[in-house]
């Protein structure tokens, strides 16, 4: 019997296992309502400086042309790329997704002779820096399940500040945007320079604002602070996608589980009943030689 | 019903929600140059805030609601006045005893950090400053309302 017993074992240790994907599982769906919650909730402040921004950026012209955050430069040279993923893993193919087309870009970019910093927000992100040997300028990893502005606010405003002083041309961003809970697409946007259109006023209005100290400071803290709260809301969007992607990957492991402890049972019965038959064959056997 | 003419729109958001959202009669925040008063029909401003004490008059109410806040921006326009916050605090919510330790865990924090590690002395800023606003905003509280 010690087929059997091992069979048994085993079956015990697919259940154990099964106990903990589900317990994750239903962790990561409760986590995940909170997550598209903040995701929510961090709109009002991007959208109102956006606003402000493309107010300010039409009605002075003196504003828009001395503030190096505004600069476009044509030629890229160097290039700073922020790589937002999560801290733990078991979450399917979502980091090493963003990964992925994070290291297909880096390629471009070292193809077109351009030099790229990397400022890593999350450990696997970090790691996978560090692997390729990546020019890491600034990273934040152990981030929890909920976006802290204080967390990212420094690494962010390493690059920040490389713009300001013109050593970098751009800054993308790499992360993995919530389209809905069973999608999670990894996505590259340019967080500088602005994209215009999206500051585009539909008519110019007459009056300027008032402005204490200059409009220059003003605006230069202004687009400061949109892009950390564009990048918060990128880790905002990156976190609802990792426990979204965290609840599938679990519910998948625990329905295969499942399976695994369904045919495992089946061949424990098939070998429990093949030792019946055999004790009761070697009875017949016994009686019919007396 | 209030008459529109006395009372301004108000929103005041932080970059991880939208904290306040109503009318107002008038309001005092810290700008970088000093306190301003903003009421209705104000002209279009915007100012960098520092820390300190944001009120807010309601209409039809006693008091006034009480902010700490560490920084941000405001804009006023069209009687139209948006607070972008770095990081804000329902006064409420504050303890006196407890906003002071925190102010002194992050003055000896700021001493105790190396000058080269800016990162580190970047966040020791930003807790001194948040403590000394809450502080504002309860010794303003306790002043005004007992």
């Amino acid at each position: 019997m010690s087929a059997a017993k091992e069979i048994r074992s085993k079956i015990k240790s697919v259940q154990n296992t099964q106990k903990i994907t589900r317990a994750m599982q239903m962790v990561s769906t409760s986590k995940m309502r909170k997550t598209q919650e903040r995701m929510r909730q961090a709109r009002p402040y991007a959208e109102n400086i956006r606003r402000v921004i493309a107010h300010l950026a039409s009605v002075n012209a003196y504003a828009k042309k001395a503030t190096p955050f505004l600069r476009n430069p044509n030629t890229r040279k160097n290039v700073g790329v922020i790589l937002i993923t999560s801290d733990k893993g078991l979450c399917g193919g979502l980091n090493s997704n963003a990964i992925k087309l994070f290291y297909e870009n880096i390629k471009n970019f070292n193809a077109e002779d351009v030099v790229v910093e990397v400022c890593a927000l999350g450990q696997k992100g970090y790691n996978a820096a560090n692997r390729i040997n990546a020019n890491i300028a600034g990273f934040a990893v152990g981030l929890g399940d909920t976006p802290k502005m204080e967390n990212i606010l420094a690494p962010v405003a390493i690059l920040l500040n490389k713009f300001h002083r013109g050593e970098l041309d751009a800054i993308h961003i790499v992360y993995s945007s919530f389209v809905n809970t069973m999608k999670q697409q990894p996505i590259i946007e340019q967080l500088l320079p602005l994209n215009e259109n999206a500051f585009k006023q539909e008519h110019k209005l007459p009056w300027d604002y008032e402005y204490e100290p200059s409009a220059v400071e003003v605006l230069d803290q202004l687009i400061r602070r949109y892009v950390e709260s564009v990048v918060y809301q990128c880790l905002a969007d990156n976190m609802a996608s990792e426990q979204a992607a965290r609840m599938i990957a679990m519910k998948a492991a625990t329905d295969n589980a499942g399976e695994a402890i369904k045919s495992l049972k089946l061949v424990y019965n098939k070998s429990r009943q093949a030792a019946i038959t055999k004790e009761l064959a070697e009875i017949v056997a016994g009686s019919a030689a007396v | 019903m209030t008459h529109t003419n006395h009372v301004m729109k108000v929103d005041i958001v932080d970059s991880e929600a939208q904290i306040f959202s109503g009318e107002a009669e008038f309001l005092v925040a810290p700008a970088s140059e000093g306190e301003i008063g903003v009421y209705p029909h104000h002209i279009a401003l915007i100012s960098k805030l520092k820390s300190g004490v944001l009120r807010l008059q309601l209409p039809n109410e006693q008091f006034q609601l009480v902010f700490a806040i560490s920084g941000g921006f405001m804009e006023v326009k069209a009687n139209h006045v948006t607070i972008l916050a770095d990081i804000l605090q329902r006064t409420e919510a504050l303890d006196e005893a407890k906003v002071i330790e925190q102010k002194n865990i992050a003055k000896s924090r700021l001493r105790n950090t190396e000058h080269n590690d800016k990162r580190e002395l970047a966040k020791a800023h930003a807790a001194l400053e948040i403590a000394i606003a809450q502080l504002k905003a309860v010794e303003y509280i306790k002043k005004h309302r007992v």
